[in-house]
This record gives C-alpha cells, structure tokens and sequence, in this order.
C-alpha cells in the first residue's frame, strides 16, 4: 500500500445508515427532508396516516406531529402496528407518535389530542409545518379551512382516504411548482448535438476520422461511435445539398452506408463501435427540441415578467430563454454516454462536450447576473443552481398546483376547465374515475350525517346498514356524475351511460361494505404512496403525482387524474 | 349485502372479535364482486386464522406487520441475512442496538410482541437448507427475495410439488421485488398459470463490461472500480478473500481505483461509488417497499378469504409492475404462460447458434441470456454428454470439448439439456444453426 494516497475518510454514520436511499436524492435531498416538519391530522381507523409517516420517520424528516383527539380503543390495536395492549383508553396520538419514534432517533415527534376544531380556530396553529397530511373523514368546513391555509401560504396539503379495498389521494402544491431535478431516465437524455456540431467537435472529428479508410484494424475498431457518424454524415451532406437525413427512410438510408463501412471477417467477429453508430442513428439525428413542458415554462407568465420578488427558478428560467431565442436550442448538457473507444479519445471527446457545455452555461450565468442586477435582487443565485438547470434544462417540469375538491354538503361539484377531459374518459374500459366520483360521494354523506348530533363525530357510511347506505351514497354519486356531464355540457349515450352507473354502483357497493374500516394492507400501501409523493415534493426531485391517485385493491389497479 | 350471523371465533367469542372489527366488515358481507357462491362469516374467518403462512426475504419486516394485522395467525420467516447499519432507512422492526442479529428472530419476536395472538415461528437460513416437506405444509407463500437465484429456486421447488391427485400440492406463490422507486407484486399459482421462470426475461442482467476494456481502456470510473475489484485484487491481495462487508477492503479497493483512474484522467471515482459497484447495491427505500409488500399480502389476503377476487386466477392478471419517480404508475397484466419454459412447460426451446463458436463460448453466453442466466451449466445431448461442471472426474474428461465448435459437437437442430446446480431447472435447447 505504499504507493496508495493516504486513507481516506470512510462515509459517517448518517452516511451509512441512509446509504440506500442517498443513492436516490443525494445529500440535497436529504437535507431538505431533514427540514421539513409534516402535521398528520388523523381520524377514522386513523392507519393510512401513520403508515405514511413511518415511511417519513424512517429515512429522516426533521420532525413530524401528529393531531388527534381519538382515544385508543380495541379495534385500533387489530390494524394499527403502531400502538399497544397498555395503550387501551389512551390518547392515541401520545401512543402512536410515541412508537413511531422509535424507529429513527434522529426524528422529533410530537401529538396534539386538543380536537381539531378548536386546535385550528388557534391563529397560527399550523404556522410551523411545512407540510400538511389530513386523513378523511373529516369535516368539510376544517378541510375547507386547510385548503385555504395551503393556498395562502403555499404549504403542500395531502388528502388521503383509504377505505377497505380502495383508497384515493389529492395532492395541492403551489400554484407554480417547479423541479429541475427530475432524474429522467439517462438512457433517453443523450443529447449529442450531431445535427449541429460545434468547431471543436467538427475538429476533433477530423483528427479520428483521419484516413479512416485506411487504419489498422485496431485503429478502425475504436474510433468513437460520435465522430463515426459525424465523419459519415459530412459525407452525405456533400451528396444532399449540406441537409441530413430529413425523414426516416432517409435515416434507414443512412443508417444502411454506416452498417456497410464496418469491416468484417475480423477475428473478433465484429466492431462493435459500428454497432453502437448504427444503433444510434434513429435516435441521434434529430435536432435538439425542447419538449412541450419545457415551452410551457419558457411561455409562463412569471418566466415572461419577473420582479424583485421572482424566485430563482423563473430567473433561471428567463436566463435560459434568452438562450434558446438566441441560438434555437438549449444549452448543452454535456454528458456523453460510454462508447467503445481508447480511453485517452473518450476522456478527450468527454471534454469537447464539456467545455461547450461550460461555454454555454457561462453565457446562461451572464444573462442570471444581468437579470439580477435589474431587477435589485439583494442575494445572488448560486452557480451551481444555474448549472443544475442547465445540465437538466431539456427535462425540467412545472406542476401547476391547485385545490382538489371539498365536498360541500348540498352544493354540487364543480369541475370547472377539467370538466370536459373528465367527462370524455369517464366512460373509458376501466376507467377510475368513477371510483373517485363514489369517494366524493362518501364524502358528501360524510357531510351531512353525524353519528350524534349536530358537530358530533363524523358518522361514514355502512357502519351499521350497508344497504339503506349503499342506496343513498350511489344516489349521490349519480347526481355528480349527471351534474359533471352537464358542466361538460355533453352527455353519454346508451348504453356506455348505463355502464357508467353500473360501474360507479359496484364501486359504492364495495366501498360502502368497509363501513369506514381501513384493510390494514390497503392502508400501508396508500401509506407507501402518499409517503413516497412527500418525498418528491420536499426535495423537489423525481415528478409527484398531479394532483389525484386513486387505488382499486380489488383489480390492483392504480390511475392518476388531474381534477 | 347481507350481514352473516354470528362472527364470533370458535376458542375465543364476540369480547375477543371486537378487536378485529374492521377486519369483520370485510368478512363478514359480501360484495359486489365477491364470488355468488361464496359465504361470508365464520367459516372464512377460521380460514384466515388457521391458514399457515410463509413470509421470506428483504421485504420480511412489511410481510410480517401486514399479514399479522390482516387476521392470520400462524406464520413462518425465513431469512438468512443478518441486521446491518443500512437496513435501517428501511426495515423498521430493526434497531441500531439489532445489527448483528439474525432478521428473521428479531421480527418474529418484535411482531409477536406487537400483535397479540399471532404465531410467528422464525428460521434463520436459506430457504434452499428446507425440503418439499416443510413447504407442502403452507397455504401459501409471500416472497420478498432479493435474487433472482432464490427466486427460481423457490419456483421451480414449487413446480415441481404439484401432484395432480392431491389439489393441496399447489402452493400459490406471491413475489415482490423492488429497486428505487420501481417494483413488482406477481401471483403465480404453479403449473396452472406464467411461472417466474416464464417471466425470467423481464429482469434482464446488466451487460457485463468486457474485460479488455477493463484490463486496456476504462473510460468510466466504474470501468476502474471493476479492473480494482477483479483484476488488481487477484494480482495483489490473492491469497485474502475479499470481504465486501470489511472497510479496509474497500478502502483499498476505492484507492487502487482512484489511482488508475488518475492514470487515465477518469474523474468520479468515489468511496461510495465503490462500494456500490463491489457489492451491487441496489437503492432500495421505505416506500417502495410499503408498496410492494402489501400489494403482495392484499392478494394473499384475498387469496385465503375470497373477500374478492385476486391477481393470478387464471385467465386473468398476475402481475403488477410499479413505477413511482414519474407520478405514478401501474401496469396491471397477464403474463403467459410460456410452453417452453423449463420449468413449467415441456417443450425444447429452439436457438439461433452461431456453429463456429465453441463450447466454450457458448456456455459463456448462457450466463447473459436474459432467460436462461446461468453460471455454472452443465450440457448433454440425449447421446453424448458434452460438458459437466461436477464432479472433477467427469469435468476433467468433458473438458477438451471445450474449444471444440459446435458444429463438432451437435448436429444443426439437435435437442441439448442444459443444467445449473443454483436451480432445479433444466434447460432444453434446440440448437439451430445460423447460415
């Protein structure tokens, strides 16, 4: 070991713990969950919930507090792992929090038992979370009340049911949620400029390609697939009028003239570096163009018209778009996929991209400076948060948050701009969107049945009469559903409309069976969901859901609808 | 929706039943779906609790809290593995004061704890160390493994069970698998619907990275872990084993790649990048996991109560794949059966072979076919054995066939049996030549 560096400093204990899970959202990451403080407002069965926030106390949010004011009965200790036979008559917040907190030492817990009435009637009881968990049922003026919260203060609000075989959730995030860092699939990112080369790639190009024709075998087999197809590509330029291949059977043409000039009858068989060109062609001549969700960004009001107060994002953004109307593409990524080559050419073709890739992210910079300059901003934006977004700017999504619906008793749901999509796919071949009209429907029974009295617990259907509840919640849903198609100002003909009924029916039926109760499985699962989107949405990585997910535990199914 | 009568369980009455009350909901009315046949109540409910139940793999912690609180009562772990640091993130019946200890005694013990009235009955060791015997006596069995090895071994142990005249020789096998935010729950009912080894394509291997590029011309600082990692160690530190769990090995095997990549300018080698290549780290987190895990006991459930109708009837779904980092996904589907698996069907499967390749070669090229995946194969014809991996004798005599080509050795469409010691799974191939 005497020629070896001196040894190093192995990972830290935090590293090692979390190794599994770092090797998805990175320090970063983890930081940002470190951060966060999620409120769970439980209530029912009360399992969804905490089986979301185990799957949170476990890889390391900050803190987590739980409001509750449900005291631990039998039936609790039969589906929920998080409580005790010494628990029974306790407040089951104390409880639960107690034992989720010993799954991670590094988490703070915290319980409310206080009811949820008074405890939000508090001014500025929700002030220090930043994100918010509610478990239905629940009352429709309180979700009322953290749907307004969530839009003012623009903290993130989860909605979750999950009731026997079936569960939905909501997700509202900010009315402008952005995420560069989406982790797209790397296989699909390549982005190698062919159609546009660069003079230092057109270069380093001729140097490899030189007297190609005429190399050793070795030489020949290892030229970098790149400067193969920019070598071949020059050629038929000069045979089409300087265009490449425009369409596919051009490309099929092209890809043909590639195939033919590798050498065969060689002992190893074939070159594999014309085998990786060839398999390139279809997928590298095209030329660099930002996808719709990336114009939708270039296009959004607050990337159009920025002020002091615009967050880094926009002004990165608006950066980038200055970039894109000057040259007509984006700046370049600058990776480049491994090739068959020496490694001394692969390092050097490695930095052509690079140093194109620095050029470009330099002129990115100047226009972020400039920006700010302008417009007085008194903190600077990092470089490497400019060079983030350059490096994904191809990939980079917007979520346009919004409040999902709370159903109000004797007032019909609005469906407003999503009215018609909603419509058109309701009738779809395993459509689940008339499971999420039989969920609005338990909720507006929830609305307006009390198990005693006036502002008594909410009482959920099929508790002690299946049937008579069955009827009355499919009544309600039929009427959303009727009332849907007329806000869509459309209708559905026979006998897709009688099918829609069947189904949603069935749905109820099934739902209606639980009488409120949560399948533990069906819970942890949901749990395993709603847990996996707040991660997403604190590190602001990987894309959440926008903005319903709705489960059918019967059929394993899933859909995400935007409502 | 009829209500059943009487919910109570035989040793135990209405006071006991009260702490499965939502369970109960479920048990005892049907549903919309639910078979026209099928009765609600006690019968179902002493099902449940007398169905004994095998739960195995990284996925065990999930199995267990899941099953117990889904009504069965009697149910058996199977895990070799022991608790290490990065278990934690995720497998939440185990405490930094736990690493060390065997996983199945400490869950086992943990859930006991936890769940009053459940049964869980631990082994720690391989489920390969257990006979058909110890199988036939489940209902059923919930996989969470985490190699394909065990997997195909558990699936063709399974297979091969299944005695026409005795319908309780079926075992159905539910298997989970995850990595990152992906994963997989599949319901196989052996020989009568898609078995794993039916399904062996769909988890393709990585491609290796050929070793001259290794040994001649890295270009990615994994390229300079793996020449430290086989070529280096062999050369240097042969007469020690590497331990992938030890952090001198790794150090030492961080630093020599470090050092060749500074050799070839290679930037991005790192201590944590090391240790992902050497021990093929998957990433793996608490939510995919809670996903995965109880999609499989939802149908396990299912499949014990009839409560309603479950992946794997045949003729009807058996597999969901799960996608998790955009939004959200599932594909729901029927994987067929496939006639020629070597496992549950019986027919040869034909192959394109290249007739000057060697023996050699082309049991090399077994190891990256993505449905056949074998190590060690050992080949024959219905005449002539070609080569054996065991015993030495019979190696040593089959060896000069080795460089031998293949057209040597079979005629164009003879039938081949190839088979691996890891499973009990024998391939039959008919070799087509390519012209």
């Amino acid at each position: 070991m005497a020629d070896l560096p001196p040894p190093v400093q192995g990972p830290t204990a935090k590293e090692k713990k979390y190794d599994r899970q770092l090797r998805l959202w990175g320090a970063t990451g983890q930081r940002a969950l470190e951060e966060s403080h999620i409120l769970l407002i439980n209530s029912g069965p009360g399992v969804v919930g905490l089986e979301t926030l185990k799957n949170l106390v476990l890889p390391g949010i900050g803190s987590f507090t739980i409001q509750d004011s449900a005291v631990v009965s039998e039936a609790d200790l039969g589906i929920n792992f998080f409580l005790e036979e010494d628990h029974l008559g306790g407040f089951r917040a104390q409880h639960t929090c107690n034992l989720l907190k010993e799954l991670n030492p590094d988490v703070q817990g915290n319980f409310i038992t206080e009811p949820i009435e008074t405890f939000l009637d508090q001014p500025n009881a929700l002030k220090p979370y930043s994100l918010i968990i509610v478990a239905a049922p629940t009352r429709p003026e309180l979700l009322s009340k953290l749907s307004v919260h969530a839009t003012s203060s623009l903290v993130p609000l989860f909605y979750i049911h999950s009731v026997g075989f079936y569960s939905h959730f909501s997700v509202h995030v900010a009315p402008a949620f952005p995420i560069v860092d989406t982790h797209p699939n790397p296989e699909t990112t390549t982005d190698l400029r062919l159609v546009s080369p660069w003079p230092e790639l057109i270069q380093f190009t001729a140097e490899k390609t030189n007297g190609l024709e005429a190399m050793s075998n070795d030489d020949h087999g290892h030229v970098p697939y790149v400067c193969l197809l920019l070598h071949y590509l020059e050629e038929w330029k000069k045979e089409h009028g300087g265009q490449v291949p425009q369409n596919y059977k051009e490309k099929t043409a092209f890809r043909n003239i590639v195939s033919k000039a590798a050498r065969t009858n060689l002992p190893e068989g074939v070159e594999e570096n014309y085998d990786e060109a060839v398999a390139a062609v279809l997928k590298s001549l095209n030329p660099p163009e930002p996808s719709s969700a990336v114009k939708e960004v270039f296009k959004a009001k607050e990337c159009l018209v920025l002020s002091e107060d615009t967050s880094s994002f926009w002004i990165i953004a608006h950066a980038i778009q200055m970039f894109y109307t000057k040259h007509n593409v984006l700046p370049l990524p600058g990776s480049v996929p491994d090739m068959k080559a020496r490694s001394a050419d692969y390092i050097q073709l490695q930095n052509v991209y690079k140093s194109k890739a620095r050029k470009d992210l330099g002129e990115v910079l100047e226009s972020v400076r400039y920006l700010e300059k302008n417009l007085k901003r008194d903190t600077v934006i990092p470089e490497r948060d400019v060079e983030a977004f350059c490096k994904n700017a191809a990939h980079i999504k917007l979520v346009r948050g919004r409040p999902f619906h709370v159903v109000q008793a004797g007032e019909s749901i609005k469906w407003d701009d999503r009215a018609k999509s909603i419509a058109q796919t309701l009738t779809f071949p395993d459509s689940l969107i008339p499971l999420y009209i039989a969920f609005l429907a338990f909720d507006e029974f929830v609305a307006t049945h009390n198990k005693d009295g006036l502002r008594g617990a909410p009482k959920v259907p099929g508790e002690t009469d299946p049937e008579a509840d069955s009827e009355k919640v499919t009544g309600i849903a039929f009427k959303i559903i009727d009332d849907l198609l007329k806000e869509a100002g459309t209708f559905v003909e026979e006998p897709d409309y009688s099918d829609v009924k069947t189904q949603t029916g069935e749905f109820v039926q099934e739902l209606v069976r639980a009488g409120g109760a949560e399948l533990h499985n069906i819970a942890a699962l949901t749990g395993g969901l709603v847990s996996q989107e707040i991660i997403k949405v604190i590190t602001e990585q990987y894309i959440p859901v926008d903005n319903t997910c709705i489960f059918d535990g019967v059929k394993s199914k899933s859909a995400v609808i935007r409502v | 929706m009829a209500e059943a009568a009487g919910s109570g369980l035989p040793n135990g009455g209405e006071s006991q039943r009260s702490r499965w009350k939502y369970l109960d909901n479920i048990l005892n009315r049907r549903g919309p779906f639910t078979d026209p046949e099928w009765q609600p109540g006690e019968a179902v409910i002493e099902g449940l609790s007398r169905a004994k139940i095998l739960g195995a793999g990284g996925l065990g912690c999930e199995i267990l809290k899941n099953l117990a609180l889904s009504g069965f009562k009697d149910i058996h772990v199977i895990d070799m593995d022991t608790i290490d640091v990065s278990n934690l993130n995720r497998q939440f019946l185990f405490r930094h004061a736990d690493v060390g200890k065997y996983k199945a005694e400490v869950a086992a013990k943990f859930v006991e704890k936890r769940v009053k009235g459940v049964k869980i009955t631990p082994y720690c060791g391989k489920i390969q160390d257990k006979d058909e015997d110890y199988y036939m006596q489940f209902a059923m069995i919930v996989c969470g493994l985490d190699s394909i090895e065990a997997r195909r071994w558990i699936n063709a142990t399974l297979v091969g069970m299944v005695d026409d005249e005795n319908p309780d020789s079926m075992k159905p096998l539910i298997d989970g698998g995850t990595e990152g935010f992906k994963g997989q729950a599949r319901v196989i009912f052996p020989t009568m619907t898609s078995c794993i080894e039916c399904q062996l394509d769909m988890h393709a291997p990585r491609a290796a990275v050929p070793l001259c590029t290794l040994a001649t011309i890295p270009r990615q600082p994994q390229h300079c872990i793996e020449w430290a990692h086989i070529i280096a160690w062999e050369e240097e530190r042969k007469e020690i084993t590497l331990d992938t769990d030890d952090p001198e090995h790794i150090t030492w095997l961080y630093q020599k790649a470090l050092k060749r990549a500074q050799e070839f300018n290679i930037p991005g080698v790192t201590y944590s990048m090391t240790q992902g290549v050497v021990k093929n780290i998957i990433p793996a987190i608490a939510s995919t996991n809670a996903i995965v895990a109880a999609s499989c006991c939802n149908e396990a459930y299912k499949i014990a109560t009839n409560t309603n109708p479950f992946l794997g009837f045949p003729e009807t779904d058996n597999y969901m794949m799960y996608t998790g980092d955009e939004s959200i996904y599932t594909y729901t589907f029927q994987h067929m059966k496939k006639p020629d698996c070597p496992v549950c069907g019986n027919l040869a499967r034909p192959l394109q072979v290249n007739p000057n390749s060697t023996l050699h070669e082309f049991l090399e090229s077994l190891a990256e076919r993505p449905e056949a995946q074998l190590k060690k194969p050992t080949i024959r014809t219905e005449e002539k054995s070609l080569y054996y991996q065991f015993p030495p004798s019979l190696e040593e005599q089959t060896r000069p066939n080795l460089p031998k080509k293949l057209n040597e050795l079979v005629s164009d469409g003879e039938e081949v049996a190839i088979d691996d010691p890891a499973f009990q799974v024998q391939f039959k191939y008919k070799l087509v030549f390519q012209k």
